[in-house]
């Protein structure tokens, strides 16, 4: 899939997190989304950058503007070298919170977007990809 | 980066207005203020506007549903307005209910939701 931009941003304080959105936003404006998918992707962004700091340790998020064809989609990827996570499909359950949060992230995160993967394993880390295509 | 959220007082109402796209410990800041205010003012209400809120993700979705909660210990009433449409789809969409959180579609719909109570 040719991948005709990318962006890297570090995630390792609080306010990385509203810069992971700013930058998504924009991304999501230059492949032309709808406001209200816009807003999705945004919003599955902060979720998972801020998994991405408070449950990752920190990490890495990319963002890339993706062009198949005449279809546009947008890619984040957000990478830690983390605790990882044990149990994948009980992470992905609502209400489900491994610390004070309401459990909505990754499964809310997956509603969300148009594409959604992850790989974890436990001792090394977690890679997740979402992809919102126009 | 703004320090923290400005709290109004009209006669025994506490208004805020969210205009900027706020980081966590921000939001935790408003929390706390509206909290002492309303214990400090007596306040019987809360008018929390969002209409320039392009985002609310759960971590905000929590904080105004624990805002709303603790007003309602000290009995005082919550209505959060200005509720963007991407916004409300994408909350329903995350499975965010704001349970308890009482909502109007403006200020003054708002202001009539607590002048009523």
């Amino acid at each position: 899939m040719p991948v005709s931009k990318t962006s890297t941003l570090p995630v390792t304080e609080e306010s990385d997190i509203v810069k992971v959105r700013q930058a998504v936003r924009t991304g999501s404006l230059e492949i032309k989304c709808s406001l209200v998918d816009q807003t999705k992707v945004v919003t599955a962004a902060s979720e998972l950058a801020r998994n991405l700091l408070i449950y990752g340790g920190g990490g890495e998020v990319r963002i890339q503007i993706l062009e198949e064809g005449l279809r546009r989609g947008l890619r984040v990827i957000f990478e830690d070298h983390g605790p990882g996570i044990a149990d994948i499909e009980q992470a992905l359950k609502d209400g489900f919170t491994s610390g004070k949060g309401m459990g909505l992230g990754l499964g809310g995160a997956k509603r969300l977007v148009s594409e959604f993967n992850i790989v974890s394993k436990v001792g090394e880390g977690t890679c997740i990809t979402i992809t919102k295509w126009k | 980066m703004a320090d923290s959220i400005p709290i109004l007082q009209l006669d025994d109402l506490l208004l805020v207005t969210i205009q900027v796209d706020m980081h966590d410990r921000l939001a935790l800041q408003l929390q706390d203020d509206l909290t002492r205010q309303i214990n400090e003012t007596g306040a019987r209400g809360v008018l929390i506007d969002i209409s320039s809120l392009e985002v609310v993700d759960s971590f905000i979705g929590r904080v105004l549903g624990n805002i709303s909660a603790m007003a309602r210990v000290l009995d005082a009433m919550t209505v959060v307005v200005g509720m963007r449409p991407a916004v409300a789809i994408t909350l329903v969409e995350l499975g965010l209910s704001l349970e308890g959180v009482h909502t109007a579609l403006n200020v003054s719909k708002g202001m009539a939701l607590l002048r009523r109570s």
